[in-house]
């Protein structure tokens, strides 16, 4: 799969160097319990940035944050160097894989034109450049088989796969993913990761991704936030997912085993959160 | 009444092409609101609203046999209530679930504030009945106008917030992160629906809104998923059942309601079938598809 629409590539690294996300002294909390705080933390553009931790532990906030839909309780957070915007046309987003019903009037070109100019007024006009746009970015992503399918037909990888190709559809500089594997086969992760790593090493954009499962990407990630009980630790996964960093932040004792280039962690103190428990 | 006069009541084509002028308005008025049921139809489809459209349809009947009771303008009455309904349940309702059982409690009381009106109203007693079962057949111009006014006016709002009601009805976070006003959109396309709904109950009546609110829509999905062609034949077959009802109308002594809801019961029946044999083409591709993405699998673990 190699990328067919004839976008031009960016430059590595945008502006001279500049960030593509940075928060400063960022702080979170709900109620009385605080989720992070004194964040401070820059993410490169053609990042692969994971954030990883337990249920509850703040992960989907922090990707709100940055999608503009929660302000931070203190602290600043710009994108591209500029304030965070609801809505702005330099993020891309997956967001959880959620079954369309069966009868959604759309076909799975339809979706991914939505992402395209979903957001304008008015009816769209037919239009040669913007078909164009849409099976060069359908063929990107692997769907052009299905591209005339109804999306509520469709399985979950699938429609996980036309969910990537609506993010890439502007060919955004931060890419914002929440558990964009969750539920898919591992055929469809292997799939929708690289989809996502090819964005960012080759278009260079900047990718956050939210996981419970670090494995599916384990050769793509760059860095790592983990969160846990209010506390966190940002690194690459090799200073990060340590036996001794992970027992320090849930201030319990954690193993953390290797095995054939996977990660597996033991003892975590909430039974509810199995995570890198591979698939 | 034995079956001859049964079929003399329902069909009749005596002196039909005298009385066809007579219903002129009628046909226009059923054209419109035809064309305005189909567009609308398919979000409500597609925002899963038919239960809202017959809670919001009880709540128009209640305002419009209000109107009757006082004297005032029935289509105004409708619309104060089908509007102030739509409203408590845009702004009320964000989840199903939660709109679901709001609506539960609402219509009842709707519908039970209704027939309290009309228990006091000492008027005709067609006006009284025309209200739950339609009443098209006698629109006069002012009413046409006020009608199609109202008509046009949603019709443009709907084409002018097409796309983004689109986004945010198939995909509402991400909709969202894109910057669609997403909660707002919902405000206003529940405003819209309540304006819908109150227009065509001066057709078919408050009981039987949902016939052309719901039934040409659904129709459409089960042959379909273009959106462009479920919008063409969503609009068509509310037209068809609307303007055919009023020309079947025409011959017989019964209102024009039961036609309407007939013919648009039956185009949902055809579509149905012909919808079936489409889902069982598509999942037995489905099936086969993924058996063969299973064979590459194990391949690639073999390898």
């Amino acid at each position: 799969m190699t990328p067919t629409t004839s976008r031009p590539a960016r430059s590595p690294h945008g502006a001279a160097g500049r960030p593509a996300i940075s928060l400063r002294g960022a702080a979170l909390s709900f109620g009385s319990r605080t989720l992070w705080e004194d964040l401070d933390l820059d993410v490169m553009p053609g990042e692969f940035f994971a954030v990883l931790g337990p249920n509850g532990s703040g992960k989907t906030s922090f990707l709100k944050v940055l999608l503009g839909l929660q302000p931070l309780d203190s602290g600043t957070a710009t994108i591209d160097g500029r304030p965070i915007a609801r809505g702005s046309r330099t993020l891309g987003y997956i967001p959880q894989q959620k079954s369309f019903p069966p009868e959604t009037p759309l076909r799975a070109r339809d979706l991914v034109g939505l992402g395209i100019d979903g957001h304008r007024w008015g009816v769209r006009m037919r239009s040669r450049s913007h078909r164009d746009l849409v099976d060069g970015l359908l063929r990107d992503v692997g769907a052009s088989s299905y591209a005339d399918a109804p999306v509520g037909l469709l399985s979950g990888g699938e429609q996980q796969r036309l969910r990537a190709a609506q993010a890439l559809a502007t060919d955004p500089r931060v890419l914002l993913c929440d558990e964009p594997l969750l539920s898919l086969d591992l055929n469809h992760q292997q799939a929708v990761s690289s989809l996502i790593n090819r964005q960012c090493h080759e278009r260079h954009s900047a990718v956050v991704f939210v996981t419970h499962e670090i494995n599916p990407i384990i050769d793509y990630v760059d860095r790592v936030l983990y969160l846990a009980d209010g506390r966190f630790r940002v690194g690459s996964p090799a200073e990060v997912m340590t036996s001794e960093v992970l027992s320090d932040l849930y201030d319990s004792p954690v193993e953390v085993l290797h095995s054939n280039g996977r990660i597996v962690v033991v003892g975590l103190p909430d039974a509810t959160t199995h995570h890198h428990e591979g698939v | 009444m034995d079956v001859q006069d049964i079929l003399e009541a329902v069909f009749t084509f005596d002196n039909y092409a005298q009385l066809l002028p007579l219903v002129r308005n009628s046909l226009i008025a059923g054209a419109v609101l035809g064309v305005l049921g189909g567009l609308i139809g398919t979000f409500v489809m597609m925002r899963d609203l038919a239960f809202a459209v017959h809670g919001i349809a009880e709540l128009s009947f209640a305002g419009a046999a209000f109107a009757l009771l006082v004297g005032a303008n029935v289509v105004a009455g409708s619309l104060v209530g089908s509007v102030l309904a739509a409203l408590v349940l845009g702004l009320m309702g964000i989840r199903a679930r939660d709109r679901n059982s709001i609506i539960g409690v609402v219509m009842p009381f709707g519908l039970g504030l209704g027939i309290l009106f009309l228990a006091l109203y000492e008027g005709r007693a067609a006006n009284k009945f025309g209200l739950l079962t339609g009443q098209i057949v006698s629109v006069d111009d002012v009413q046409l106008n006020l009608l199609l006014g109202c008509a046009v006016v949603v019709i443009v709002a709907l084409i002018a917030i097409w796309r983004p009601l689109t986004f945010a009805s198939a995909d509402a976070d991400l909709a969202e992160a894109r910057g669609v006003p997403v909660r707002g959109l919902s405000i206003l396309f529940m405003v819209l629906l309540g304006v819908s709904v109150a227009l065509s109950i001066q057709v078919v009546g408050a009981l039987l809104v949902l016939a052309l609110l719901i039934t040409p829509a659904a129709a459409a999905l089960k042959v379909t998923s273009a959106p462009g062609l479920v919008v063409l034949l969503s609009v068509v077959f509310a037209c068809t059942s609307v303007v055919g009802g009023i020309l079947l109308a025409l011959g017989g002594r019964i209102p024009i309601s039961p036609y309407v809801t007939t013919i648009s019961f039956a185009i949902y029946l055809v579509c149905r079938l012909v919808g079936s044999r489409r889902t069982a083409r598509r999942s037995r591709r489905a099936v086969l598809s993924s058996g063969r993405v299973r064979a590459a699998g194990d391949g690639r673990q073999g390898a």
